[in-house]
């Protein structure tokens, strides 16, 4: 069974962003950059899928900006086959979806695992989109998969507390934070993962227009919360909380 | 202008997030119809129709939509919404599952947990864990939106009396089915909702001592979540986890216990009216947010708190 899997490159998760003077958008100068953890996640599930036997070969995509090329060996270092990079900048989830749609389509995967969500558009869209151009059946925010005879189950974590459905193959599953603990890569897969192939294209390749259609006009930061005071012992608080602040 | 808002339910009852959404639907302007989708939900319906500011209820009540599964709902909404203005669900795990296939469906890009409505094609969304604030026009055919619904006061859920259609659409897509579920019991309040939250950190050492904030919550009404340090170390179930990529509150009153204020964490919580910290580490970041902070032992604090509130 063939595993597609796709791999963000964002800002990495330990960096606060500062929005840029201008309020065109949030300055990504000089900051560190890495794969989204979701994606790390994705990644790490097709890897043991590999291990069980249940996965053969494993296909990495990212759509973005030539750096993005570091994200997909990260993603051949922890045991992805080969990696295909769209080379595009600021690609919004339909465009994203249509563009591994068209994948897709040429590499027939069995499964295709997406994080639930990218920590920079924070969208939470581009699986279910994908999804629903394939018509496939879609296992989102997934906190375990098991693939048995054609189909796959999915454990998805929801507000209520925890989901289970099962889907036809092919399918689309994105992973929550529980599915797993990814690994890191080791020193000889880095150098091996240099060896492995990764094609370059570009949207035009496959016919899709990935022209945002969705504008921002503008990103502020968001109001500041003042700091409060200390208080010196339980019984304070508690007064603070009734007289002062009157919510309890 | 005409929006069409979809309902989130049990097949029971309507939940209260629904209103929020009518809200942002009427901040848009235009008629608003509401769609219950659902097994056996001649009640929400009922109830649905009874919202304030609504003009009409669509009901399809079929097996295939009893789980809500994002296939069979998808087309659905995706198929009745196509002559409306907008399209609103609430951003629960349910709106975000099936929503973005709706917007894939109708060729659309969606924009994903408004927290304001400027005009009817301009919103602003948090972006970056809450760092920044984006504004985004969308002047689609469609516009394809889920609402944060702690940043919509709820419209009242009485005092309109809508008409409700029963509509004869009935399609299982065939990719997927239900296969169970385990959903929490509880008799506290919701988190998303609850005007009083107390949340348990990874300070909180094992699931058993959050006991003690169950008695606190107990007391004061309140409703318990916790950071992801705590859910994923096992003390308690995924569904408490407050953040950026768990649950979104906002309540009067949010008390973090043995949370350190990592910006994730903050992302679920900031905009709480009242936020107390109770932290060992004097230089735990949450202080930086908290209208009060108690530099504590948390193991002393917390009984101490039940007693006295
Ligand atoms: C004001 C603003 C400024 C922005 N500036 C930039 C910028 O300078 N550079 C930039 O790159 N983005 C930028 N973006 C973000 C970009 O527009 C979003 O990343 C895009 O809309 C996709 O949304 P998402 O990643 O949140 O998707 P989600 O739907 O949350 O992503 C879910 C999953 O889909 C997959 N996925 C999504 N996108 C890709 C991809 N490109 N490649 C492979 N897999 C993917 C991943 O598995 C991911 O975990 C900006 C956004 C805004 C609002
Ligand atoms: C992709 C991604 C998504 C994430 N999403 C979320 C999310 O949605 N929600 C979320 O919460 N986190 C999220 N995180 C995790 C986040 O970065 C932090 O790791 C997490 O919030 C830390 O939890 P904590 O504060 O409980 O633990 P810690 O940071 O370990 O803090 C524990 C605190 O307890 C205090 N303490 C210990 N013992 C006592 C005592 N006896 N009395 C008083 N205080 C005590 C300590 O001083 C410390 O400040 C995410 C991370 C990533 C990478």
């Amino acid at each position: 069974m063939k595993v597609l899997v796709a791999v963000k490159r964002v800002v990495d998760y330990n960096v606060k962003v500062r929005v840029a003077a201008d309020h065109s958008g949030v300055d990504l100068t000089n900051v560190k950059m890495a794969m989204n953890p979701f994606c790390e996640i994705a990644v790490e599930e097709a890897v043991r899928l590999k291990e069980k036997g249940v996965a053969t070969e494993i296909v990495a995509v990212a759509v973005g900006p030539k750096e993005a090329q570091e994200q997909i060996r990260t993603a051949l270092a922890l045991g992805a086959d080969r990696g295909i990079l769209v080379e595009a900048a600021d690609v919004q989830p339909l465009g994203v979806a249509k563009l591994l749609k068209a994948i897709v389509d040429e590499e027939k995967p069995e499964l295709v695992i997406l994080g639930k969500q990218a920590i920079d558009g924070d969208n939470n869209q581009t699986g279910q989109m994908l999804a629903a151009l394939t018509g496939m059946g879609q296992g989102t925010f997934a906190s375990e998969v098991n693939v048995a005879d054609g189909s796959v189950k999915v454990t998805r974590e929801i507000d209520g507390g925890l989901q289970t459905v099962d889907l036809k193959l092919p399918a689309v599953v994105t992973t929550d934070l529980r599915l797993n603990e990814p690994r890191y890569a080791s020193l000889p897969n880095i150098m091996k993962a240099k060896k492995k192939p990764l094609d370059m294209k570009s949207p035009g390749d496959f016919g899709v227009d990935v022209t945002p259609l969705v504008k921002t006009v503008k990103v502020e930061p968001p109001a500041e919360r003042q700091a409060g005071i200390k208080v010196a012992d339980v019984a304070e608080l508690v007064d603070k909380l009734k007289n002062e602040a009157k919510v309890i | 202008m005409s929006v069409l808002v979809y309902a989130e339910h049990d097949n029971a009852s309507l939940k209260g997030v629904t209103l929020n959404t009518v809200a942002a639907a009427q901040a848009i302007g235009g008629d608003i119809t509401v769609l219950v989708a659902g097994a056996g939900c001649g009640a929400v319906a009922e109830e649905a129709a009874k919202i304030a500011g609504v003009a009409k209820v669509l009901v399809a009540d079929d097996a295939a939509y009893e789980h809500q599964l994002a296939e069979n709902v998808a087309d659905l909404v995706a198929e009745v919404g196509k002559g409306y203005s907008h399209i609103l669900a609430p951003a629960t795990t349910s709106g975000k599952n099936f929503l973005p296939r709706v917007a894939a469906l109708l060729d659309v890009q969606m924009v994903s947990e408004i927290s304001a409505v400027v005009n009817a094609t301009t919103f602003q969304r948090p972006i970056y864990a809450g760092n920044a604030i984006a504004t985004v026009e969308s002047s689609q055919e469609t516009n394809v939106l889920t609402v944060r619904g702690t940043s919509f006061d709820p419209v009242a859920a009485e005092g309109g009396s809508a008409e409700v259609e029963n509509l004869s659409v009935s399609k299982d897509a065939g990719v997927s089915s239900f296969v169970g579920e385990e959903l929490a019991k509880s008799d506290r309040p919701e988190l998303t909702a609850a005007k009083v939250v107390i949340s348990g950190g990874r300070g909180m050492q094992n699931g058993d001592n959050f006991e003690m904030l169950y008695k606190v919550a107990d007391k004061l009404g309140a409703a318990v979540g916790a950071s992801r340090a705590a859910v994923d170390a096992g003390f308690v179930p995924n569904d408490m986890q407050v953040g950026q990529t768990g649950k979104i509150v906002a309540p009067q009153l949010y008390v973090a216990v043995g949370i350190s204020g990592a910006i994730q964490h903050l992302a679920g919580m900031k905009d709480s009216k009242v936020i107390v910290a109770i932290n060992k580490d004097e230089e735990a970041p949450i202080f930086q947010v908290a209208d009060y902070g108690l530099v504590a032992d948390l193991f002393e604090a917390v009984p101490e708190l039940e007693k006295l509130v």
